[in-house]
């Protein structure tokens, strides 16, 4: 091995793979075709100054959220790959991809979904919003914000890197070992992943102290606990959990570098090591993960709800306990990951009933919304169809997560594709259409104009069809014994369904459709259409109520009576956040007539 | 700016104030919000040593036919190392009262002292390290001494940290003298060296007098 370059050589690029060297190429033409657009129109140094070393947060959530959206493409890619593949993998047929090229891009797929898509998604509408919501200038340490943004997106530089150079790990998106220990992945493809996610999952615990410390201990004046909110509650709650359960997943990854680069025995085969440790490490952070994801979601399907339902959020205390209790509970059900490891029935039955106890307060939750829109004056913007698609399908999601909770029925499913269905039918509706509505709710705080309501309307149809399209069938499967990550499929029966799921995938690909900027000539009625025309009125153009650099001028002291102005000024740019959304004429009909009838 | 004056506010007192401290009345002083993010930190660093406990205690028993916990640990040893390392944190404490007071000179030599105690648990800890290594007895031995090795050896990493960041105090001090944020900074540290403390004695619990039971 040279000294200086390890195990890199020229046969770690893939020249004799197409797939992933035709990749290669177009993603380094894209950069430099970027890089150049840039060097032309001279961008460097508004990039440089405004965004690149930006300590606002509301620049830096931007940058989570670009970050995000284009990891969603690298994953989303992996994604439709494996559909496609699958489909042309059964009976006699051997698909296009080598079982460890498919190991590869299962493995990509789930690490860059859930560490470099929805983290940075989630973080970036906390960094975005929480600031301005507490009505305070910026998070408590701008400068440790820009170095968290810059971990995270290093870490996904490196997994992507991995594309063009060596391999990725083919060990599945938690490595479970002993198959991550060096004697079975003897290749870069796990260290890719370990560096990774060491790295942004620093960056993600340096983001948890920084928020929790923004939500505790800096609030505009007056900004009591239970007058934050929800969204800032649900931030709180996973900022919490990420203080607790990140360094977990730290921990457990360098127990298991040490394993593969000093011979220690963590999770080896020999020398007593226990590989069902890692099982139980790696779940204590997985998870919480799970709801460090879902509880921002839910505060924005509750700024959704009563924003477009004209009404306060109802049930705000029961919210926001509910949140809290989640926050609690999350970190008792981890071993529900693994019934079958054979901890005994009293173990599992406890973990079974603390799984199914979660479910009490989500219930919560939804019926909050519910009533929420229920005799509200319901406008139909985009957001709120993502919020009625969310609660059609996470209950679904849902039940299955109680069925899986069982431990008797997860010894049929584990592993199976009926736990892939539940996952995705849980996280796509419960994380990603949140996603899509703050985006939608969010974006003309950030950019001055609203987005297309037309185009946001058929990018949530084909979310909605295609997801379900997509992994619906996945519960059959399941249940008919289809394992997860299945190179080749032997039942020939099995191909309209996989059919099936991949014109679903292709329905998803309908998606980026939504990032569209925004059109040469705004129409009327559509994009800047209230803003444009109550701005023209008094003569400002449409940015010009976006919040400003730190949000206001000066800092002023504490227990000034100027502070109370700027948080009230703060205040006034949410306010008009919700007259910036155009109102459609279609009201919810049978809401009037409850309305009707009650005032009669 | 004096600074002399400033510096006995710095800490916990909310600057006098009938302040709650709960934020509600606006945005906390940095003194508040610096020391409480770093005490989040450390919280965080917290949570990393309880793994590490859990993974030891799960562990322990697994030497794979190799030297168990009765065989490798020597009471007596530990018990200086600890005598050090708790001397130590009451040293800082009181470099962190005549800091308070902007007394240089024993500020400087309270801190010397505390780094001098924690070089000695530092180097009592590499002797016994390389001791089990000369006798076979390394991490690579079996998951015990993995697990044994990557728990103590974290806390030792962070007491180096530790002297590292005290070398830089000292200097700052002696530079800048009790401004502030140089005392924000002090406080910061103390907090940390404390809990090192803390971690340290569920370490000598949990590894040393538990291992050496008869």
């Amino acid at each position: 091995m040279s000294p200086i370059f390890g195990k890199l050589t020229f046969a770690a690029i893939p020249v004799h793979e197409p797939i992933a060297l035709i990749t290669s190429i177009v993603v380094i033409l894209a950069l430099a075709a970027i890089g150049i657009w840039i060097t032309a129109n001279k961008w460097w140094p508004y990039l440089w100054h405004e965004y690149i070393t930006s300590t606002d947060h509301k620049r830096i959530g931007i940058m989570y959220i670009v970050l995000g959206l284009v990891m969603f493409l690298r994953g989303f890619a992996d994604a439709i790959m494996m559909r496609a593949h699958q489909y042309f993998a059964v009976g006699q047929d051997q698909g296009f991809l080598a079982p460890e090229h498919y190991n590869q891009i299962f493995s990509a797929h789930g690490t860059i979904m859930i560490f470099f898509v929805a983290m940075p998604l989630v973080i970036g509408f906390m960094n975005f919003v929480v600031p301005l919501q507490l009505g305070v200038r910026d998070v408590a340490f701008p400068t440790l914000n820009n170095v968290s943004f810059w971990l995270n997106a290093s870490g996904a530089l490196l997994v992507n890197v991995s594309l063009f150079i060596g391999e990725f790990a083919r060990t599945g998106w938690l490595a479970f070992p002993p198959l991550s220990e060096t004697a079975f992945s003897p290749g870069v493809g796990v260290d890719y992943y370990l560096v990774a996610l060491q790295i942004s999952g620093v960056g993600t615990v340096l983001t948890g102290v920084n928020f929790v410390t923004t939500i505790l201990k800096i609030r505009a004046p007056g900004m009591s606990y239970l007058r934050m909110p929800v969204f800032c509650w649900t931030a709180l709650a996973s900022n919490l959990l990420i203080i607790a359960a990140f360094p977990v997943l730290t921990v457990t990854l360098a127990l298991l570098m040490l394993d593969r680069y000093l011979g220690f025995h963590f999770f080896t085969n020999d020398g007593g090591g226990n590989s069902m440790l890692y099982m139980n490490l790696i779940w204590v952070w997985g998870h919480p993960e799970v709801y460090i994801l879902v509880l921002p979601a839910f505060g924005i399907y509750s700024e959704v709800a009563a924003t477009f339902s004209g009404k306060p959020l109802f049930g705000y205390r029961s919210m926001v306990f509910a949140t809290m209790v989640i926050c609690i509970v999350s970190f008792m059900v981890w071993l529900h990951h693994f019934f079958t490891m054979g901890a005994g029935a009293d173990v599992n039955a406890i973990f079974g009933i603390a799984s199914m106890i979660i479910g009490i307060p989500t219930g919560v939750k939804i019926y909050n919304w519910l009533f929420t829109m229920y005799g509200g004056r319901v406008r139909f913007n985009v957001p709120i169809y993502y919020l009625i698609g969310f609660m059609l399908l996470f209950v679904g999601g849902g039940l299955t997560g109680v069925l899986l909770a069982i431990p008797p029925v997860d010894f049929v499913v584990h592993n199976s594709l009926f736990l892939v269905a539940h996952f995705h039918h849980v996280i796509i509706p419960g994380v990603v259409f949140a996603i899509f509505a703050g985006y939608h709710y969010w974006f003309p705080k950030a950019f001055g104009f609203t987005l297309d309501e037309r185009l946001g309307k058929i990018v949530f149809w084909c979310w909605f069809v295609g997801f379900n399209l997509a992994f619906m069938p996945s519960y059959l499967l399941g249940f008919w014994g289809g394992t997860r990550r299945m190179q080749h499929i032997s039942d020939p029966s099995w191909k309209p369904w996989l059919g099936v799921e991949l014109i679903g995938a292709f329905f998803i690909a309908a998606a980026p459709l939504q990032f569209r900027g925004p059109p040469r000539r705004p129409r009327r009625g559509s994009l800047l259409a209230p803003q444009a025309e109550g701005d023209r009125a008094r003569g400002t153009h449409p940015g010009a109520r976006l919040p400003a650099h730190r949000n206001a001028g000066e800092y002023p002291d504490r227990r000034d009576r100027r502070l109370l102005q700027f948080a009230l000024r703060v205040r006034h740019h949410l306010v008009h956040l919700v007259a910036r959304h155009p109102r459609p004429g279609r009201r919810l009909r049978s809401v009037r007539v409850v309305r009707v009838a009650r005032r009669a | 700016m004096s600074t002399v004056s400033e510096a006995p506010a710095v800490g916990l007192t909310h600057q006098g104030s009938e302040d709650t401290g709960l934020g509600h009345r606006g945005p906390e002083s940095k003194s508040i919000v610096v020391p409480y993010g770093f005490w989040l930190f450390v919280l965080s660093d917290m949570v990393i040593f309880s793994a590490l406990f859990a993974t030891y205690a799960s562990l322990v028993h697994a030497t794979d036919g190799g030297p168990t916990t009765n065989e490798l640990f020597d009471r007596n040893l530990v018990a200086i190392e600890t005598i050090a390392l708790l001397l130590s944190s009451f040293v800082c404490g009181l470099a962190m009262i005549t800091a308070k007071r902007a007394n240089m000179l024993w500020t400087q030599g309270w801190l010397l002292l505390t780094g001098l105690l924690g070089a000695v648990f530092l180097g009592i800890e590499l002797y016994e390290f390389a001791k089990m290594i000369g006798e076979g007895a390394g991490p690579q031995r079996s998951a015990f001494l993995s697990s044994f090795f990557t728990l103590v050896g974290c806390h030792g990493a962070h007491v180096t940290a530790g002297l590292l960041w005290l070398g830089t105090m000292m200097a700052q001090i002696w530079a800048k003298g009790f401004q502030p944020h140089i005392m924000r900074r002090l406080l910061c540290y103390s907090v940390f060296w404390h809990a090192l403390d803390i971690i340290w004695v569920a370490i000598f619990t949990i590894v040393y007098l538990i291992g050496t039971l008869p």
